[in-house]
């Protein structure tokens, strides 16, 4: 194409608008972007403001109403009374047991899930990488019934585990396991030693991801320098990796040890009787129809979640989400 | 360039590593094979005998289809809301910046990041409190809640590797905004919506906690498992079902997987 033939068929810089209410609103949106930002916000915060934190504020407003121990009804005066029943020696023996397994499920996540995480993030190349991401991936987003489910086969007294220790001559470690108090039982599958197994097996792959985008960012001649330098394996971990991938590890222990506190299914199927948060809510708001009690319950995992997630952000945890 | 290329691993690491992982898989391939089983009334292993009886007789139960069909219509719907809610909280925060930013991105969060039993409780009480009878809407209406976060993880994700400058040199040519949404903008988030999508699919379809609170008498899926789990009837059913569920939700992973690999971000960061 020549110059000429540019020049002699100009076009103007400026176009006209396109006209009608489809131009009027796009040239609207292109002058007042506040405009289109409003309405590109306002669905969405209405319904996650309404249905949502509406929600909380209605639960938050329950807790503070009291139930008639007479007559069973719902009271809707201010009161404090609720929160007063919380601290009942049997309503506080369930909060510390909750908060006691939320704690010690993060830390066996967090530990198996070291390896996996360090593996996929320095030594997996090309189709080992994706192996691993589908690896985690798979039973992340595998339906979470039907997890609790597997472990409730393998768990049961006729099941795989009693079998494959009867096998290897080893059932004598499983019955003096089980003999012990507070982590034994009838069978594993009654016993908080199932209970901690099944919170561990379902929540490990949220530990896993965030520590292996933490250890994605540590650069591989970091853990040469060090060696170089003269530090055993040992040292090395302790002074280079672990400190670089803490805040990957309290991002993903945000997850477990969130879900281990509003969990009430787990302990409900595959545990002892003795409750859980999300079960002492689910009874109360259930069968006892004290939903202020069982608002007031809720309101523990909220607080302790918001110290946790305060603590978190102070250790740069939201950076490796 | 880096210089751990082809290193090996040590030799305890790679073991840590592969029992971590078989630790995650083997219980979910175990569901495949007691779904063959001829025993009915307990969970013995080895399994006494295999048959494929048991796909016929779950195949006449009416009560599972119910549930499949009420867990699908939940899902799809849930879905729809998510991808518009989702992926215009999306664009918004990403491609402007203004005052309270972060607080968005926490209150979309928010429905995930705190225990589904609060979210569950919350919306019941609030029902109780407005006088909402339990309803096919009542489902959704928490289903979609926690479903927007996953589209707009994926709609984020690749809004920010999406050059701005696309968006004004399509303006430059004449484009109306429309035009530029629809040819610019779409075919550059198309991928990421549809993973999102199906995740947020995946998500609905297998959500029990907050379902158990805003269903009243419906059965969905997981609710119709949860009950086989606490006063099991029918075993052999209930392995069956379980072992459909885990070859219907491998398929919204593995397809957001290939939709989404070629980034660098984590299609299920946050579920």
């Amino acid at each position: 194409m020549t110059i000429a033939a540019v020049q002699s068929n100009p076009t103007p810089a400026i176009l006209p608008g396109s006209g009608g209410l489809r131009g009027a609103l796009s040239d609207l949106f292109w002058r007042r972007p506040k405009f289109l930002l409003l309405l590109m916000l306002a669905p969405p915060l209405l319904w996650l403001g309404i249905v949502y934190i509406g929600s909380l504020f209605a639960l938050l407003a329950q807790s503070f109403f009291s139930i008639d121990e007479f007559s069973g009804l719902i009271n809707r005066e201010f009161t404090l009374k609720t929160y007063g029943d919380l601290f009942q020696a049997a309503n506080l023996d369930i909060i510390l047991r909750t908060v006691t397994m939320a704690a010690l499920v993060t830390l066996a996540s967090a530990v198996i899930a070291f390896p996996i995480a360090y593996y996929a993030a320095r030594y997996a190349r090309g189709r080992w990488k994706a192996l691993f991401y589908l690896g985690v991936m798979l039973p992340l987003w595998s339906s979470y019934l039907v997890k609790i489910y597997a472990w409730k086969l393998i768990l049961a007294k006729e099941g795989i585990l009693t079998w494959l220790l009867a096998k290897l001559n080893l059932l004598w470690l499983l019955d003096g396991w089980l003999s012990l108090p507070i982590v034994g039982g009838n069978s594993l599958s009654v016993s908080f030693t199932g209970t901690f197994i099944v919170f561990v097996y379902v929540w490990l792959p949220f530990m896993i991801l965030p520590v292996q985008a933490a250890l994605e960012r540590v650069p591989g001649n970091l853990v040469e320098a060090s060696s170089d330098l003269g530090a055993s394996p040992g040292q090395t971990f302790r002074n280079v990796l672990f400190p670089l991938a803490l805040p990957g590890i309290v991002a993903g222990s945000i997850f477990t040890f969130s879900l281990t506190l509003g969990d009430y299914i787990i302990p409900q199927i595959i545990g002892t009787s003795r409750l859980f948060i999300g079960q002492a809510v689910y009874s109360q708001q259930g069968t006892a129809g004290n939903i202020p009690l069982a608002a007031a319950f809720t309101v523990v995992p909220v607080v302790v979640m918001g110290f946790y997630l305060w603590g978190a952000k102070r250790m740069g945890a939201f950076d490796a989400l | 360039m880096r210089s751990d290329r082809g290193q090996r691993a040590p030799l305890g690491l790679k073991i840590a590593a592969a029992c971590g992982l078989l630790f995650l898989h083997l219980p979910i391939l175990l569901i495949f094979v007691y779904a063959f089983t001829t025993e009915e009334k307990s969970f013995v292993w080895p399994p006494p005998g295999l048959t494929t009886q048991w796909f016929a007789v779950t195949w006449n139960r009416p009560d599972v289809w119910d549930a499949l069909s009420l867990s699908v219509r939940v899902a799809a719907i849930s879905t729809a809301i998510a991808l518009v809610l989702g992926t215009l909280c999306a664009a918004a925060v990403s491609q402007t910046r203004f005052f309270g930013r972060e607080a968005i991105s926490l209150l979309v969060i928010l429905p995930i990041a705190l225990p589904g039993i609060i979210t569950g409780i919350a919306l019941r009480s609030a029902f109780s409190l407005a006088d909402i009878p339990f309803s096919f809407w009542t489902i959704v209406l928490g289903h979609a809640t926690f479903c927007v976060v996953v589209v707009y993880n994926n709609a984020v994700a690749r809004f920010r590797r999406t050059s701005g400058s696309m968006i004004e040199a399509s303006m430059d040519l004449g484009a109306d905004g429309f035009q530029t949404f629809r040819h610019v903008v779409l075919p550059n988030i198309a991928t990421a919506l549809l993973a999102g999508g199906m995740l947020a699919f995946a998500l609905s379809f297998d959500e029990v906690i907050v379902t158990t609170f805003t269903a009243g008498q419906q059965q969905t899926v997981p609710i119709w498992m949860l009950e086989e789990l606490i006063r099991p009837r029918q075993r052999p059913v209930t392995n069956v079902v379980a072992m459909v569920v885990v070859l219907v939700t491998l398929l919204p992973i593995f397809s957001a997987y290939y939709l989404t690999r070629d980034g660098d971000q984590i299609a299920g960061s946050g579920k």
